[in-house]
């Protein structure tokens, strides 16, 4: 599903994010990506939305060299992932409902049919009765599930999210964290990056630990 | 990847997708209207400058076209005044009348006698009491020759000539002069208004231009999360050109409402003025086309100004 090959970003200054990262993370895995601030955690998701390519070394996502994607074709290669921000990324003006109707209108379903996905979205995170608040009507927590109802609603294939849990207590943390056991037990590629380590011993799933941009641990080995 | 199940058959999925199309564009016409409507103070004072921005160059078109019909109509008049010398009689005037209405040239020769004359004077000048006082009439008899309409200028020139040379004539005053200098003004006010028109167009390309810049920079943050969740350059341009165009549109109506209403305030004194010269000049050019061309004019600017906008400014925007 996901392969870097000798994978390095370098930023202008000169700092490496990424050093000659090479793993793979096969398809329906859920991956939780650990490591210090500044470890390259952030970059190497960026990475997995096109929002960074990579300096040196190769990026396949299910087959496609998408390091090379030429920029036209990233706004197709996005909607077929699912994205989580730790600041949920939502638009205050609009509804919950229209929040997570956005990824299904900008890839040209209409109205109508998008309604009934958006509503099972909703469903599956548990707001299906919020759906006509704007965000700050909603706790943080809700706003999150929100953001999760927006990033599953296309049936994306890969779901990648940024510490989803960073701006939440605990027990919400685990609430989020359980629904995305939920949606990988449905064979949906995840990975993760969190610094809450307490609560992955939880969870289960691979973990794959960055140090100062390479690979330290967890299950992918250090094989960098 | 999961990809979204596909029709049921090419062509309804077609079908689908054009309606969706369609669907998608009105969602944007609807949509950029409302956040016109939405913040009113400021799209009023886009509008008030796209509309005086239109209105005046189309004012100025009218001005000329209103002006052109008048020397138009008065390029066939081209009647010419004989002034008699002072004390010459009633019959010397006949005479001189007997003699022009014997040529081929003239069509009609009418005398206003000296008397005549001080009436006419006396009633339309509102100086009653001191023509009163006058001891002897002080204005000759005069020969209104108007000439026939096949005559040629040129030989009316030689007329005038040896009519002046009479010793009976005082002055011959041929009134076409006034017309070509006019004709001559009205063909510079013309390239002017072409010149005012394309500068106050622009203006109005780079007032929509630099109203959607701001718009696109204040909404930077939502752009940003269309395109992560894989919007098209042209999916987060479509509602901005909309914003352009209806910009254009209702700056258009405004100016038009400005036209009419400067109209209406001009149609008394036209009304006055025609009235003094015993025309019957109507007020035109205020019709289909040009208010067709103000309209298309506004939406044209302003989908300009927003293009010029949103292709410098939407690409340059990516998520961070």
């Amino acid at each position: 599903m996901i392969r870097f090959e000798h994978v390095t970003k370098r930023y202008e200054g000169g700092r490496d994010a990424l050093r000659n990262v090479s793993l793979e993370i096969p398809k329906g895995e859920l991956v939780f990506l650990t490591g210090p601030s500044g470890a390259g955690k952030s970059t190497f998701l960026k990475m997995l939305a096109l929002i960074e390519r990579p300096t040196r070394g190769q990026l396949f996502v299910n087959g496609a060299n998408i390091g090379r994607m030429p920029e036209r074709q990233i706004p197709r290669y996005r909607r077929q992932v699912g994205l989580v921000f730790q600041d949920n990324k939502l638009l205050p003006e609009r509804s919950a409902f229209d929040n997570v109707a956005l990824p299904l209108i900008i890839a040209g379903m209409s109205e109508r049919d998008a309604g009934r996905r958006v509503r099972a979205s909703l469903d599956q995170v548990g707001l299906l009765k919020k759906e006509k608040s704007p965000p700050r009507m909603l706790s943080l927590g809700e706003q999150q599930r929100v953001g999760i109802a927006r990033a599953i609603v296309t049936r994306p294939g890969l779901l990648v999210a940024d510490e989803p849990t960073g701006n939440l207590d605990p027990e919400l943390s685990l609430d989020i964290m359980k629904l995305f056991r939920r949606f990988n037990d449905i064979g949906v590629t995840m990975v993760i990056a969190t610094h809450d380590v307490n609560l992955l011993d939880q969870l289960g799933g691979k973990r794959l630990t960055l140090s100062n941009g390479e690979i330290q641990g967890g299950d992918f080995g250090g094989e960098s | 990847m999961v990809k979204f199940k596909a029709a049921t058959s090419g062509a309804k999925a077609s079908m689908q997708r054009i309606s969706h199309y369609f669907g998608l564009h009105r969602e944007n016409a609807r949509s950029s209207l409302q956040e016109i409507l939405h913040q009113p103070l400021a799209s009023l004072l886009t509008i008030a400058v796209i509309g005086i921005a239109l209105a005046l160059p189309a004012a100025l078109s009218l001005l000329v076209q209103n002006g052109r019909s008048v020397a138009g109509s008065m390029e066939d008049v081209r009647d010419f005044s004989v002034y008699l010398q002072p004390g010459m009689s009633m019959d010397q005037a006949e005479d001189l009348a007997k003699n022009l209405r014997m040529r081929a040239l003239i069509a009609e020769v009418r005398i206003i006698s000296a008397e005549d004359a001080l009436v006419d004077f006396r009633e339309a000048s509102g100086f009653e009491n001191a023509v009163g006082a006058l001891d002897n009439n002080p204005l000759p008899h005069t020969l209104v020759v108007r000439p026939k309409i096949t005559a040629e200028a040129h030989t009316l020139d030689t007329l005038a000539g040896e009519l002046r040379d009479n010793p009976v004539v005082d002055q011959v005053r041929l009134d076409t002069e006034w017309v070509k200098r006019l004709n001559a003004i009205l063909e510079l006010f013309k390239r002017s208004v072409w010149i005012a028109g394309v500068l106050l167009i622009a203006a109005v390309v780079i007032v929509v231009g630099n109203t959607i810049r701001l718009d696109i920079q204040s909404r930077r943050d939502e752009i940003e999360v269309y395109k992560l969740l894989g919007a098209s350059n042209g999916f987060v341009r479509r509602p901005f050109l909309y914003v352009g165009i209806w910009y254009g549109l209702i700056g258009g109506c405004f100016g038009l409402v400005l036209l009419v209403v400067s109209a209406l305030i001009l149609a008394g004194p036209i009304e006055k003025l025609t009235g003094l010269y015993g025309g019957n000049f109507v007020l035109h050019g205020l019709n289909i086309v040009t208010m067709g061309s103000v309209l298309a004019g506004g939406i044209l600017a302003g989908w300009g100004g927003a293009w010029s906008a949103v292709s410098r400014h939407i690409s340059a925007i990516q998520p961070q």
